[in-house]
């Protein structure tokens, strides 16, 4: 019965691809386009995103004042508090698509949206324990700053710098076309209007403010955003007295309800299966496949490994992961309850369904159909004006660390050899944002009519393969050297595209191709990427036996001295 | 940095305790929650029933609670790393610097 909601391909992208931050925005955008009809203006939620917009400028206006220097430009000058980063950091993650795609995975499948949210949440333990204070101690403004540290700095910047690339352009023109789709559903607004307005809200707070706005934006939006969450949670469980029994039990008796043409037993084992997992995971090898894309990408995506260099010390990098690390997780405990809620009160309210029985405006607008359930048009617009502010807000963060790739990795240390000043290297990571500001938008709409629901995927699955390895190794092996670390690194960039372009949810939802005939049957590549970027690494590193090997060798226990310590590190954010 | 600051810290046993206290604390982490993460990734890939078994009367499943348990799990651990981190290595970090920059 949930393909009521969700036609097959869209379950299908959804089964193998989706469900990173984006993606589900864009089924919304791709296989499911024909549901992203546009929805009646809507004055109450663009008059809140008016309010949201004057303040972020306001606040913009503030950091301009402040952002100087090429350092207040990338990390704020280093001034944020670990809690104040963590929020952005969780700000990063929420994106509008995570909120509204796993609660309405939650509406349809129940148990198996859980699955993905935990997905996305382990990651972060991870690069507590192993990552955070090492890069907090031995990078500036970039991760290239990192991997690159005690080796020739040309070829490795040009690998960090094409790896950030290509992540942030995956990412972007997810949100992208996420966004000209979700404000269409919810503001009733034109797409290409919707992707202009994105791309010079988000031009106005990166050239200005720089980091200090860009996070400031990030951080009044994760506010609201759980804050609103946590509202309509509350506002569901309070319906069941308190007790998440009554709630489950009124949500199996729904979709068992629902599930017309069945025996009765076979009604009642549909309604049931909610509670535990369904088709999300078919085959094992997938399933780890994936868990591992999400788990180590997520230690390889450039704009949240940039946030860890804007605060002052190793211990506000720790602090900053805790609080990020809990507010996410919060987070996705009200996604499911939020999705739960959808299935008992807009599922059952007529206001909210078409003739079919499916969601109006599409299946990812559960969590808004339910936010006038439980709050009425005035959190309707509330809530849809923070899923449009979301995705101002991470498309600010990752067209910061696209620029900042561009001028500090090769302006600033390709061309210039280190020897650039900090007023023309914060003159061309602004032109930079300019370009990328109008790339992005360009993309944007022609990628209107694309299934993208690959391409988040995708950014994780390079971010796992490529930025992770070369940042791994570089740090923790004391034998990597600069070749290890440029062919592996670059071995297992190509290898996350290829395979992923092979892969079902490419080669036959998107290029076409029959049913069966792609090469590469999993749902994600990064086991085999990674395994290729990490071998290529250790391989290529053992094999060389130059001088540049020696010196890179031998630069390893001072690298190790200041990344154990900081020391020679401590207030770096101020050079 | 130079060499001789370095090679004053790594005179220090001082530095070669932190260096090994962390790492061991943090591989062991490290491993602890990928067995509690692809341990339940492989409970639903191989063993579904499991999880859909109902817990007394009612709807609820054991898989709700191993679901949310993984999630207070992952908060958690990451809480006690840092709990640790900055208190306890960060003091060893703190006279390692002393000692050196003296």
């Amino acid at each position: 019965m949930s393909r009521l909601f969700l036609p097959p391909l869209a379950r299908r992208a959804l089964t193998l691809a989706a469900l990173f931050g984006v993606s589900i925005a864009a089924l919304s955008a791709g296989a499911d386009l024909g549901q992203a009809e546009k929805q009646p203006t809507n004055w109450t939620a663009i008059g809140m995103f008016g309010a949201f917009v004057v303040m972020t400028m306001f606040i913009t206006k503030w950091a301009a004042g402040r952002t100087k220097s090429a350092a207040d430009f990338y990390t704020a000058g280093g001034g944020i508090t670990g809690f104040q980063n963590g929020l952005a950091i969780a700000g990063d993650y929420m994106s509008a698509a995570s909120f509204l795609g796993i609660s309405a995975a939650v509406m349809v499948s129940g148990f198996d949206g859980l699955i993905y949210s935990i997905g996305f949440l382990v990651g972060w333990p991870v690069i507590t324990f192993l990552m955070a204070e090492r890069l907090r101690n031995l990078g500036k403004f970039t991760f290239a700053d990192v991997a690159a540290f005690r080796f020739e700095q040309k070829p490795v910047r040009i690998f960090a710098a094409s790896g950030t690339l290509v992540v942030v352009a995956f990412y972007l023109i997810a949100q992208m076309v996420g966004a000209g789709q979700l404000i269409k559903l919810l503001f009733g607004l034109q797409y290409w209007i919707a992707v202009v307005i994105v791309g010079a809200l988000m031009m106005v707070y990166v050239l200005f403010g720089g980091m200090t706005a860009t996070t400031w934006v990030q951080i009044i939006k994760a506010c609201l955003l759980l804050g609103g969450a946590t509202f309509m949670a509350f506002m569901v469980l309070w319906n069941f007295g308190f007790s998440p029994e009554a709630m489950f039990a009124k949500a199996v008796q729904i979709k068992t309800v629902l599930a017309t043409g069945k025996t009765a037993d076979e009604a009642a084992a549909i309604g049931q299966s909610i509670m535990g997992p369904g088709n999300f995971v078919k085959d094992p090898i997938s399933a780890v496949s994936f868990g591992m894309a999400l788990m180590f990408g997520t230690a390889g995506l450039p704009h949240i490994l940039m946030r860890f260099f804007t605060v002052p010390s190793a211990k506000e990098a720790r602090k900053s992961v805790m609080w990020a690390t809990g507010w996410i997780g919060y987070f996705y405990l009200l996604t499911f309850i939020i999705g739960f809620g959808a299935i008992t009160f807009v599922l059952t309210n007529p206001q909210f369904l078409d003739a079919t029985g499916g969601l109006l405006g599409g299946g990812n607008m559960a969590a808004i159909h339910l936010a006038n359930a439980v709050g009425g048009n005035v959190f309707l617009g509330f809530i849809s004006a923070v899923a449009f502010a979301t995705i101002l807000a991470v498309v600010a963060g990752l067209t910061l660390s696209g620029a900042s790739a561009v001028s500090h990795d090769i302006y600033a240390t390709v061309v210039k050899k280190g020897k650039a000043d900090s007023a023309s290297e914060l003159k061309v990571s602004r032109l930079t944002t300019v370009a990328l500001g109008v790339v992005a938008v360009a993309l944007g709409i022609l990628f209107e009519k694309q299934n993208i629901a690959f391409m988040v995927s995708l950014a994780f699955a390079i971010a796992a393969s490529a930025n992770f390895p070369v940042l791994f190794m570089s740090v923790l092996w004391k034998d990597c050297t600069t070749r290890g670390a440029v062919i592996g690194g670059f071995l297992g960039l190509a290898s996350s595209v290829l395979l992923t372009i092979v892969s079902p949810s490419v080669w036959e939802a998107t290029l076409g191709n029959p049913k069966g005939s792609a090469l590469f049957p999993y749902a994600s590549p990064a086991l085999f990427s990674m395994t290729i970027g990490f071998v290529g690494i250790w391989l290529f590193s053992i094999l060389d036996r130059s001088a540049r090997a020696a010196q890179d060798r031998a630069g390893f226990l001072a690298q190790q001295v200041r990344s154990e310590t900081g020391i020679g590190a401590l207030g770096a954010s101020g050079h | 940095m130079n060499t001789d600051l370095t090679s004053r810290i790594l005179s220090d046993p001082k530095y070669h305790e932190l260096k090994a206290k962390r790492s061991r604390f943090g591989w062991w982490l490290t491993l602890a929650m990928m067995v509690v993460y692809y341990g339940f990734i492989l409970l639903v890939a191989f063993n579904k029933p499991f999880l859909s078994q109902r817990l007394g009367d009612g709807v609820m499943t054991m898989g709700i609670p191993i679901g949310f348990g993984v999630i207070v799990f992952t908060v958690a651990i990451t809480a006690y790393y840092v709990q640790r981190a900055n208190s306890e290595f960060d003091d060893l970090t703190e006279a390692i610097a002393k000692a050196a920059l003296k």
